[in-house]
């Protein structure tokens, strides 16, 4: 089996654990390169299915076309897509412009925990290809928790962070708990042994899984370019000889030079480089351990 | 295609593990452009020196102490391969960390100070690797510097540590002699140590070979999960799992254990690609069968013949990693391939301590970072195999509560009583001949699922007549359901053997309950013939069918394993015991309603 066989039968396997074990599923895509290789291998995992929903979070900063592009292929796929934003930090007129870790706090942060265990009001694609008020209902009593009104708390949160992206992801477990805070324990992480990972969890606690960990970037685009996977096209030069490596918000993320406009291209200059794939992204260079604080709050 | 090999590093603390790596690293030009600086200039912010360490211990707590706290991955390449290497803690305090990283390796670099020779750690990590697995492991001593760089320490080291390892079956591949801050033998030769001829770092780990797939073993495919999503226009009902060992091809007939199901592979499924003929080991597969029997996660699909063992008992080697000692007496969760049981610990054989690999017999529980022997005990039967024969069935880690609290591999099935007998009807039920109707037709067609109800209990207390108000019950209900007294078992079929031949007597009714069984019917089944002991040998008999035990006794008696407990009281005054009638009246209608309410909520009395 090549490497990207190995990559892709583990994730594929994680992704079957985490169905099996999570009655309460999600995953997030943030419509990048990473999350949209994770979508296409859950179409792998699951036949053609992608049996959970999909979670994004809209900062309002993102570029428009990762919208429209996100919208295409939910339609396309028959994905169940769910909307959330801090919808009460923009309103009183949040950005980066009153620094730019407190923005990613509020606006990706704090709406994702929000949005994940119900207690913001979310949007959700209907039938229609419309988005609409992700609707309160009944919730029955469940151990840890009485009977209620409001929207599912998801309780499994596959997400595509990848270990060689810096230090602090590095570190992860496939399967990693999050306390009812969303906090990270990094010191007190559970064994993960073989293909055994922790899928029992106390109530209230959450379970990040985590099916790219071992990917590299160079990894994702092989796979990409052998799998034909329809990836936005932000990444390519926009015809001024320029793209992004790495999508975030308009505001905080640099393009790099490159005239790449194929895979193949990407390859080849990703092959060559030493920069760091975050390299654009402003808000790491805020602090040396801006990641890690970010991440044991909760932000992927 | 480029290939990718995981490689940990591990060792006693502070022998210098994340700086060998740090080097490595800088040594052979992996770093992003910028991170050596960006370090460097952190440490002269922070005042201290910089160390080859802090290019890995990126997170905050471990820059503070010094210390590795989790396994971190590390990506690097070499002109022959990628490289993820894993970076363990040495510290005992994160060993369930090193472990953790241990166990995704396929080869290891063992670290020993030189000053400091081979340590409570040095020996752990030894024993642990071994357990877990991995057969590739190079020693390196390192802070050669802090020695003079002299022959006679490394030798001294080698001698002692050689002999260790091989105590614990590890043969190593070679002693490397190195500096890793001063970057001796780490990716080039060394002036300061004419005297050694033996590979770097760098070439010892090239050195090692890919482990082999496990293809050529017999086919082991621990079933993950069923679809059957009914979504945009797709009905089939796929089998899911990782093919673990062996090969796996359509059009073979293949067994599921324990339930002893089998069936013909019908195709392969994949996504967005051409379907294969055939997939090997280390692929995830999805297959249709051509019957479409009730199998579920937790079984292991093999070949017919090439089955894994079915039991009990276990002997097997186990790590604890748990806040709580692992003690007989308490129940735990076991997790082998894909299956979960509860689980006890019926014997503590003899305890390691790892550092010393001294073992203790007298010691009964196992605490915290202990090796130790074993014998489980299952609650129900599961599939497995030694771990020598087939490794990825051949371990199992334990919960404790929430937690995953230790790891082992298995050595050998101990046989438990139902041993014979479940071998004798694994043969049979796959020998067995059958008809054109699948049990999920039956099922169908019956419009429920065939299963047993056993009522047991002292002679005389009324089980009998709870027996036959429970037929009548289901038959008013439109189930085909059939009271199975052992009398007339004892009458007819075993007219010919002696009634102290108990083993002969059990059996016998075990099987004809079993054609009941197989021929689609709700068996209700009452015996003063056998005792209470003997329904685990009906119980195996008759497996995968399922069967509802049923205890009439009073609380606090034998029958705390039966899923449903009826007081006398509520059949009392019925002067029950066989064959005796009922009074007017007198009708155990509490009884009856309870049995059939954990029936319904068991979904026995409807088909799926």
């Amino acid at each position: 089996m090549s490497q990207l066989d190995e990559l892709e039968e583990q994730s594929v396997y994680i992704f079957r654990e985490a169905y099996k074990h999570f009655k309460q599923l999600c995953m997030l895509w943030s419509i990048g390169k990473d999350s949209t290789v994770l979508l296409w291998l859950a179409r792998k995992a699951f036949f053609g299915h992608v049996p959970f929903p999909l979670v994004h979070i809209d900062t309002s900063y993102k570029v428009p076309s990762m919208i429209a592009y996100r919208d295409r292929l939910a339609r396309e796929w028959g994905l169940q897509m769910i909307v959330g934003q801090n919808r009460q930090a923009l309103a009183e007129g949040m950005s980066h412009e009153r620094g730019r870790l407190t923005c990613c706090r509020a606006l990706k942060t704090e709406a994702l925990r929000h949005t994940l265990d119900g207690s913001w009001p979310r949007l959700r694609m209907g039938a229609d290809g419309r988005y609409h008020e992700d609707p309160e209902v009944a919730l029955p009593a469940a151990p840890g928790r009485e009977a209620s009104f409001g929207r599912e708390a998801f309780t499994g949160v596959i997400v595509g962070a990848r270990a060689d992206e810096e230090g602090s992801r590095s570190k992860e477990r496939y399967f990693s708990p999050r306390d009812h805070n969303s906090d990270w324990d990094i010191a007190d992480q559970p064994p993960e042994l073989w293909n055994q990972f922790k899928t029992d969890f106390a109530p209230g606690t959450h379970v990040r899984i985590h099916p790219l960990l071992d990917w590299t970037e160079v990894n994702i685009w092989e796979y990409i370019e052998r799998e034909r996977v329809p990836i936005i096209d932000l990444y390519f030069d926009d015809g001024t000889g320029h793209r992004y490596r790495s999508l975030g918000c308009e505001t905080c993320t640099g393009k790099i030079e490159s005239t790449a406009t194929t895979t193949e291209e990407i390859l080849v200059e990703l092959r060559a480089t030493k920069v760091p794939e975050r390299a654009g992204r402003a808000q790491d260079q805020e602090d040396t351990y801006a990641m890690e604080k970010l991440r044991r709050e909760g932000y992927m | 295609m480029r290939q990718t090999m995981q490689i940990v590093i591990v060792g006693h603390v502070d022998h210098g593990k994340s700086t060998l790596v740090g080097r490595l690293l800088a040594d052979t030009g992996v770093l992003g452009e910028g991170k050596l600086d960006k370090v460097m200039a952190t440490c002269q912010r922070q005042g201290k020196q910089f160390e080859y360490a802090f290019l890995l211990d990126a997170l905050e707590a471990e820059q503070d102490q010094g210390i590795t706290i989790d396994a971190a991955r590390v990506f690097f390449r070499t002109d022959k391969r990628d490289y993820i290497i894993i970076d363990a803690p040495g510290h005992i305090e994160f060993l369930k960390n090193m472990v953790t990283g241990a166990a995704r390796a396929e080869a290891a670099v063992l670290i020993i100070d030189a000053k400091e020779g081979v340590r409570e750690n040095s020996r752990r990590h030894g024993y642990l690797l071994s357990m877990l697995g991995i057969r590739q492991v190079a020693v390196v001593v390192n802070k050669m510097d802090l020695v003079g760089y002299d022959r006679g320490v490394f030798d001294r080291i080698v001698a002692e540590y050689r002999t260790f390892l091989e105590g614990v079956g590890i043969r190593p591949h070679c002693f490397i002699p190195i500096s890793a801050r001063e970057g001796d033998l780490v990716a080039g030769p060394s002036a300061a140590m004419p005297w050694y001829d033996g590979p770097d770092v760098l070439a010892a780990v090239d050195a090692f070979g890919k482990a082999p797939s496990g293809a050529d073993l017999p086919l082991r495919m621990p079933v993950q999960d069923v679809y059957k999503w009914n979504a945009r226009g797709d009905d089939r009902r796929i089998v899911a799992g990782r093919v673990e060992a062996g090969r796996l091809a359509v059009g073979d007939r293949v067994l599921f254990s324990p339930s002893n199901k089998t069936s013909t592979i019908a195709s392969l499924e994949v996504f967005a690609a051409e379907p294969p003929r055939e997939v090997e080991a280390g692929r995830s597969a999805g297959v249709t069968l051509t019957e479409q029997i009730f199998v579920g996660r937790g079984e292991i699909m093999s070949h017919l013949r090439e089955g894994p063992e079915v039991g009990t008992r276990l002997r097997a080697n186990v790590f604890w990693l748990g806040k709580l000692p692992l003690e007989p007496g308490r129940a735990y969760k076991l997790k082998l391939g894909t299956s979960q049981t509860e689980v006890r610990v019926e014997e503590v054989v003899r305890v390691l301590d790892a550092s010393e690999l001294e073992s203790s017999v007298t010691k009964k529980r196992v605490d915290r970072h202990d090796v130790a022997e074993l014998v489980l005990r299952t609650r129900a039967p599961i599939a497995f195999d030694p771990s020598e024969r087939v490794e990825a069935t051949g371990r199992f880690v334990i919960v404790d509560g929430y937690d995953i609290a230790g790891g082992g591999i298995v050595r050998a099935l101990v046989p438990d009583e139902q041993q014979q007998l479940r071998l004798e009807s694994r043969i049979r039920d796959i020998e067995w001949v059958r008809g054109d109707i699948t049990a999920e037709r039956r099922a169908r067609a019956l419009g429920h699922p065939a299963s047993m109800v056993m009522l047991t209990g002292e002679a005389g207390v009324g089980k009998h007549a709870v027996a036959r108000a429970l037929e009548r019950r289901l038959v008013d209900e439109g189930v085909h359901a059939y009271l199975l007294d052992g009398k007339n078992v004892v009458l007819g079929v075993d007219a010919d053997i002696e009634l102290d031949d108990r083993e002969g007597l059990v059996r016998r009714f075990g099987e004809v309950a079993h054609l009941f069984l197989d021929a689609g019917l709700v068996v209700v089944s009452t015996t003063n013939v056998i005792g209470l002991a003997d329904h685990h040998t009906l119980q195996t008999l008759v497996a995968p069918f399922e069967v509802l035990v049923v205890h009439v006794g009073p609380a606090g008696t034998e029958g705390e394993e039966a899923d449903v407990r009826l007081d006398p009281s509520l059949v009392s005054g019925l002067g029950a015991g066989p064959g005796s009638g009922l009074g007017s009246g007198a009708e155990p209608v509490e009884a009856v309603e309870r049995i059939m309410e954990v029936l319904a909520q068991r979904s026995r009395l409807r088909s799926h």
